[in-house]
């Protein structure tokens, strides 16, 4: 065990996977002489190589759409674009390609790949650089979108997503990049794509998150314990898709009511999906209507307000505490 | 010492070898066997009647929409010839020629255009991406391809299409500069047909060839007379030799015309003379192939029509093959749908496909609204 932050994690598991299986490579701008703009790739250049880490032009599309071509060719490339918000340009690759080659050829082509990227708000970044559309990518058949909460999950769900034999979107929600640290086995470990866990056992609320999210809304249950004496269980999604719905619907038959929190977008966001699965298989079980605390339905703003757009365990407890006395 | 000119390569050449009167220039004349010589034309020609047959197919509602590649056998087949099995062939729409040559058998193809996915499934052996719609998209999976032949060490090539069209989309120069810089095993042939549906190619750019794109991307380029299967052969080839020695990609602009409209959903009265598609018929690439072949005593009046009958046979057959695959249950089976999103199905998608099978076996118990609403006999679900 050795304690760690997520950049550091990310980073590590990057080299697992390289030393691990040399068909794993990297490509980016400035993933290599560089090791990232987050310094997540660091030391991996002069560990590999520039015939495995890949500094290359700055066009997104390419840096996507070579990296299908890669993956078709048998390698498994892992590609990082170097902030969300600019993963609309490869967007068509992913959507109309990488998602796509397995279906529309009957398993015979697939894309074992990965795109990395920085995603969410809170670290006072510029235009452009604080975006969470993953709802997008959960919105595109063919793909799995998974975003981790903490230095171990995010190691061990990265060399998961390296492994699996379809197209991955990871997120990494960079406010965490170096935000606390936590203890990571030494060797390697993986998490299974597609299960949530449940990371504070309550009866009386659900309240579901991931990523950056996460940490207010854990907050949240802490004080509805202690000012409210409330029994708050907190799911940690960690996969977007596939979304684990069991998990979901057997918390909140067991407690009655739910609140949705991520940074992205409200409508036709990841909460409206979980509340849909809610009502679908466990509609009867409700006490009170599922809220959502999660960005607006506007462009994130620029970093002196974007504080009012993010989920806070402020506005978390109070959406709680209005679910508990619907 | 203020503007000083900068010496940039610009040495973009034409090449023509069989020239529109099967004229041929004996010292540029590339070497090929009989047997390849053969082949080439069996292709070329076999696209064509195949071509002619599909669109009656498409008339009688038999396959859906599909691009004739009329005009195109000559850039398609030449281009392919020029490179091996091993090698890797990335098409665009419109390589139908080309693709018969890789190893396709027609009946896939015809699955393809006939609303099947099985159709988009390289046939087992075969280096080969299935037809891409979304236009330059391809060129980067040619370039990414490429990119790992060369990591792997591997001395293998990338030969991918497009149209004169896709050059204006941001794809087609990303591909290029990424093959350019890294250096990549890629040979990208354009098929200028000259139109992009029905804009022409004044509106894609304002330069006098598209090869001369090459120049601003460090790499060579090439125009020939696409109609011209010896050029486009012989153009491919070097630009193959070079790729496999490491010498980086290459870009070969034919130079066709479209002698059919886009699709058979596109008019082109309405964007063109009916005189400028006669004069462009009238440099038909077979034609001129095949008097080059009987000038050669390669291939004589008996034997192009004894190969025609083999062909219509062969077609025939392909149809036959295509009519009983298209009527099979198991590939009519919509439940498929589900089946080849991941490598295991998550069970988000298995309720879905439970939810269609429940929903079909429900209709077919007994006529239900919906039957009344599409008047739909509910005999002919699955």
């Amino acid at each position: 065990m050795a304690e760690m932050n997520m950049a550091k994690a990310i980073n590590k598991a990057l080299g697992e996977a390289m030393a691990a299986d040399e068909r794993v490579i990297m490509l980016g701008a400035d993933v290599g002489v560089n090791g990232g703009v987050f310094r997540i790739t660091e030391g991996l250049y002069a560990r590999f190589g520039e015939g495995r880490v890949i500094d290359t032009p700055l066009a997104e599309s390419a840096i996507i759409g070579t990296a299908i071509g890669m993956a078709i060719y048998g390698l498994r490339p892992v590609a990082e674009i170097q902030f969300a918000g600019f993963d609309y340009y490869n967007y068509h690759q992913l959507e109309s390609h990488a998602a796509r080659f397995r279906n529309r050829t009957r398993g015979r082509i697939t894309v074992p790949m990965v795109m990395r990227a920085p995603c969410g708000g809170g670290i006072r970044a510029l235009e452009h650089h604080s975006e969470s559309r993953e709802a997008i990518y959960a919105h595109t058949p063919g793909l799995k979108v998974v975003i981790p909460s903490s230095p171990r999950n995010a190691r061990a769900l990265l060399l998961s997503a390296i492994q699996d034999p379809d197209p991955v979107i990871y997120y990494e929600p960079k406010s965490l990049y170096r935000a606390f640290k936590e203890d990571v086995p030494d060797q390697p470990e993986t998490l299974p794509l597609g299960q949530a866990r449940v990371v504070r056992s309550g009866s009386d609320i659900t309240l579901i998150s991931y990523g950056a999210s996460l940490r207010p809304t854990l907050e949240a249950a802490e004080q509805l314990q202690e000012e409210d004496g409330v029994s708050a269980e907190v799911i940690d999604l960690l996969s977007i898709v596939p979304l684990d719905t069991v998990t979901i619907v057997t918390s909140v038959k067991k407690t009655g009511r739910a609140v949705v929190v991520h940074e992205g977008p409200r409508s036709c966001g990841i909460g409206a999906e979980v509340a849909a699965r809610i009502n679908e298989d466990s509609l009867l079980y409700l006490e009170a209507p599922i809220k959502r605390i999660t960005g607006y339905d506007v462009p994130i703003p620029y970093f002196s307000k974007e504080k009012y757009f993010l989920p806070d365990a402020d506005k978390i407890l109070q959406a709680a505490r209005q679910t508990l006395s619907f | 010492m203020p503007r000083t000119p900068i010496q940039l390569p610009t040495n973009i050449e034409y090449l023509s070898i069989l020239d529109e009167n099967a004229q041929i220039d004996k010292q540029l004349e590339p070497i090929l066997s009989t047997a390849d010589l053969k082949r080439m034309y069996h292709f070329m020609l076999l696209a064509r009647r195949a071509d002619e047959r599909m669109l009656k197919l498409q008339r009688q509602g038999r396959i859906g929409t599909f691009p004739q590649s009329l005009g195109h056998e000559a850039i398609s087949v030449g281009a392919a010839s020029a490179i091996g099995s091993s090698d890797w062939h990335v098409p665009a729409y419109r390589e139908f020629s080309g693709m018969l040559l890789r190893g396709w058998p027609l009946e896939t193809l015809l699955l393809y255009w006939g609303g099947f996915e099985e159709g988009a499934r390289p046939p087992d052996g075969v280096n080969d991406l299935p037809y891409c719609v979304p236009v330059a998209s391809q060129l980067l999976h040619a370039t990414g391809i490429g990119m790992a032949m060369k990591i792997a060490g591997d001395k293998k090539v990338v030969l991918t299409f497009f149209g004169d069209g896709s050059s204006s989309e941001g794809d087609f120069h990303e591909a290029l500069n990424f093959a350019s810089v890294f250096q990549a095993p890629v040979i990208f042939v354009c098929q200028n047909n000259q139109f992009a549906i029905s804009v022409p190619l004044s509106r894609q750019m304002h330069c006098a060839t598209l090869a001369q794109r090459a120049v601003s991307y460090g790499i060579p380029g090439i125009r020939v007379d696409g109609n011209d299967i010896l050029a486009v052969y012989a153009a491919t080839k070097e630009a193959v030799d070079r790729a496999r020695q490491g010498l980086g990609p290459t870009l070969i602009e034919g130079l066709t015309y479209r002698t059919t409209a886009h699709t058979t959903s596109d008019d082109p009265k309405k964007y063109r003379s009916p005189e400028e598609e006669q004069l462009w018929s009238s440099r038909d690439a077979l034609i001129r192939f095949r008097r080059y072949l009987a000038d050669r005593g390669i291939m004589d009046e008996s034997a192009r029509i004894s190969l025609e009958a083999e062909i219509e046979q062969e077609i025939k057959e392909a149809v036959r093959k295509f009519e009983e695959a298209a009527g099979d249950k198991e590939l009519l089976n919509p439940l498929h749908m589900f089946d080849y999103l991941y490598a295991e199905t998550p069970e988000f998608l298995e309720r879905q496909r439970n939810e269609l099978q429940q929903f079909l076996a429900s209709r077919s118990a007994g006529p239900g609204r919906m039957e009344a609403k599409s008047g739909e006999s509910a005999g002919r679900d699955p």
